[in-house]
């Protein structure tokens, strides 16, 4: 439960109003870039412009975005929606020194090259969450709740509140028959792949952001095509590429090639990049690529813009909006998940389970799936405030997305242990990886291979993985999808 | 239709039907995809079942032990095309199911829906008749409407697949009247596919006239996949066998004599 203090903050970024209260200890404004009262001179001049204009001097505006006097958000911008803005075009430079500088960037405002969906869902997904009081739901709620054939979107957050955990050996028992009714014994298999780990972003709790003292790397051709070999050897059918953020480095024709790649070896390629406008989406696509997974980490505003301070990530609607570009440019699938544990991860858990809930809405073909991974420690990563999640609040959340929403594909990450992967999976999770390592260029030993993102707690390969789950009555599968 | 038996002690388990020039004794068809592997062999025997089908999607692997591999000889796979949202798709899937060699047996699914998984009719007409065409023989599982059900007759079904209830949900025969209506009126084998969730709700289908009933949730999570497959072999033949006797008469109230027309017999006297 938040203190009042973050929901005054809360409010004040919902209505971009300005003034700012920094949180006890904290440096950061609540919600960076809202800062209306600290308004620089060339904030002042881009104003007198009006709204629709650039701004008069993109020299000025460069450097005073660079030397963080201004935000984005002091410069002319438009609604497109009760939270969030787009920016008016800005001089190239002044783009680049905004993307590149703590703060700079105002985290509700899309910058001028991004897609703008602006269908109000990012709005009531928020607003949802932000009335959400998990502590109100009573132990009768739950029963009720329980006792329903379906949970609709308005009793989802009773699942996930303090009640519900006394009844919880209940909800893993539906979340099991739900599993059975809708997937069988089915749990399907993939591994991930990294093929960059540069970063323009800067979250401060991991290990690739762009600040981090790791080692930095991208596999060219020959390595991609190495890495993919060795793990397509294993009998891997199904890949997710990954990448660090860097949209310049790993350009969207450079993801697309490895797609290509990718494609020729595996039946099935999702890619975990970051979210790109509907035509590039479209280009994966006609790469061979059929799935999207995109991390919202968290769904709260004023903890968005503390953890994400620099890079195209910081623009919090545009991460938002990636699974309905996705599924604009072709997708068949997207993945949601907030990263537990960064915020109250019960209202994250219920935003993510609402977003996911309004996208199968309004595309109802789309498939859907959820990632529950929790905070795990990283080299140049710093632990975030917000209390840990045990295993038995991960188990929670886990069966209630179950419970809400059957059909969806529900993954474990190797972040947890083997022991709760194993049970997860005979109770309700429907996909696993194995063979993982989150470091690049690491299936080959390959020799300027980069560090890893974070720590995996579940190191299995994917004949021990496999050995594993028939022990758990369950039934490996290596591919179940055709690209049409 | 005419099917009941003629004539007393008339062995109904010889009873058979035929479907792109087989004849198949079993009505019962069993779904592959939500078993464990090692269980299918033993419940395609224990079941009876002559059919099998299997998703095209799940068979498209490379994977030692595969879903082909678990399905017994002498079976006959009956690829379906899950996963396409559209008539183009499904064809696609099918032809993948050719040259996975499953033969030219092809059930159409046309879903563009994942929550509940039901059927897109429109677009299901259209993959029967471009699957027709390509000498395909099509069984399109379709939600139970007349209307589409005579397109699909003139598209070239082979045989009409109407749902029961939502895939996987075990709610029995949810649209029984409709389907009633379909096995009145169309020529074609109605088989009664998805949302079977008992034996009892299979031998109902049966008793209405449906050709055939196919499962795969009910029996996948059963607590004893065997006896289950068993008790769902019993019940479609059971249910076969009392459409063919003829069943007895349902009345509301006890019948006494003839209120209404009594006075007729009284005239003639």
């Amino acid at each position: 439960m938040a203190d009042k203090t973050e929901q005054d903050e809360k409010r004040m970024a919902a209505d971009a109003a300005p003034g700012e209260k920094d949180a006890p200890g904290e440096k950061d404004t609540p919600m960076d870039g809202v800062r209306g009262e600290k308004s620089a001179q060339p904030v002042e001049a881009a104003r007198a412009q009006g709204e629709k204009s650039a701004p008069a001097a993109p020299a000025d505006t460069a450097a005073a975005l660079a030397a963080g006097t201004i935000t984005t958000a002091d410069l002319p911008r438009e609604a497109v929606g009760k939270r969030a803005y787009r920016l008016a075009p800005l001089s190239p430079e002044a783009l680049d020194a905004a993307i590149h500088t703590d703060r700079a960037l105002d985290p509700l405002t899309f910058l001028p090259d991004m897609d703008v969906l602006g269908n109000g869902m990012f709005d009531r997904v928020l607003d949802a969450a932000e009335a959400y009081d998990p502590d109100a739901v009573t132990a009768a709620d739950v029963r009720r709740v329980l006792a329903e054939d379906t949970v609709g979107p308005a009793d989802f957050g009773v699942l996930l509140a303090p009640a519900a955990e006394p009844f919880l050996e209940r909800m893993a028992a539906r979340a099991q028959r739900e599993r059975a009714r809708w997937f069988g014994s089915n749990v399907q298999f993939f591994t991930p792949l990294y093929i960059a780990n540069y970063c323009e972003n800067r979250c401060v709790y991991c290990g690739f952001n762009c600040t981090s003292d790791i080692r930095r790397a991208q596999l060219n051709e020959a390595e991609i095509i190495a890495e993919l070999d060795a793990i397509a050897a294993t009998g891997q059918e199904e890949i997710l590429l990954l990448t660090g953020e860097d949209p310049v480095r790993s350009s969207v024709g450079y993801i697309a090639r490895a797609c290509e790649l990718a494609a020729e070896r595996f039946r099935t390629v999702g890619v975990e990049v970051y979210p790109a406008n509907v035509a590039d989406y479209a280009r994966l696509r006609a790469a061979g690529v059929d799935y999207v997974t995109v991390f919202q980490e968290t769904y709260d505003p004023v903890r968005y813009g503390k953890l994400h301070l620099r890079g195209r990530k910081r623009i919090m609607p545009y991460r938002f909006e990636a699974q309905e570009r996705a599924l604009r440019g072709g997708m068949r699938g997207v993945a949601f998940a907030p990263l537990l544990g960064l915020a109250d991860f019960r209202r994250d858990a219920l935003a993510c389970g609402l977003h996911a809930w309004e996208i199968q809405r309004a595309y109802p073909a789309a498939e859907i799936s959820f990632s529950c991974p929790r905070m795990r420690p990283a080299k140049g990563g710093v632990a975030p405030h917000a209390p840990q999640v045990s295993e038995r609040q991960l188990m929670q959340v886990i069966c209630a997305y179950r419970i809400f929403m059957p059909f969806a594909g529900l993954t474990v990450s190797s972040r947890e242990s083997a022991r709760f992967r194993d049970h997860v999976a005979a109770i309700t999770a429907t996909k696993v990886s194995a063979g993982v390592s989150t470091g690049v260029g690491e299936h080959t030993h390959q020799a300027d291979e980069g560090d890893d993102q974070f720590e995996i707690a579940d190191t299995r390969d994917l004949p021990t993985m496999c050995a594993a789950m028939r022990r758990m009555g369950l039934e490996p599968v290596m591919n179940d999808h055709v690209l049409v | 239709m005419s099917e009941h038996a003629q004539t007393a002690g008339q062995i109904p388990e010889a009873n058979t039907w035929s479907l792109g020039g087989k004849e198949f004794s079993s009505r019962f068809i069993l779904g592959s995809g939500k078993f464990r592997l090692d269980l299918v062999r033993a419940a395609v025997e224990d079941a009876g079942a002559e059919i099998v089908t299997l998703a095209v999607r799940r068979a498209n692997t490379g994977q030692e032990g595969s879903i082909l591999d678990a399905i017994p000889d002498g079976v006959t796979l009956l690829p379906n095309t899950s996963g396409a949202r559209t008539a183009e798709e499904a064809v696609r899937i099918a032809r993948l199911a050719r040259e996975l060699g499953c033969g030219d047996l092809v059930k159409v699914e046309v879903i563009r829906d994942t929550k509940y998984l039901l059927p897109d009719n429109a677009e299901t007409v259209r993959a029967t008749e471009l699957l027709a065409d390509e000498g395909f023989t099509v069984l399109p599982y379709m939600y139970p409407d007349l209307n589409v059900a005579r397109d699909l007759v003139s598209a070239g079904a082979a045989a009409v697949m109407p749902l029961g209830a939502p895939i996987g949900s075990n709610k029995g025969l949810v649209t029984r009247d409709f389907i009633r209506i379909l096995i009145e009126e169309i020529d074609l084998p109605v088989i009664v596919d998805a949302g079977i969730g008992r034996p009892s709700q299979a031998c109902e289908a049966m008793e209405m006239g449906a050709t055939a009933v196919m499962a795969n949730t009910a029996v996948a999570t059963a607590g004893d996949i065997r006896l289950m497959a068993r008790a769902f072999g019993q019940a479609v033949r059971a249910g076969r066998a009392a459409y063919l006797a003829g069943l007895g008469r349902v009345l509301e109230t006890g019948e006494a004599s003839s209120p209404l027309t009594g006075f007729l017999e009284e005239e003639g006297r």
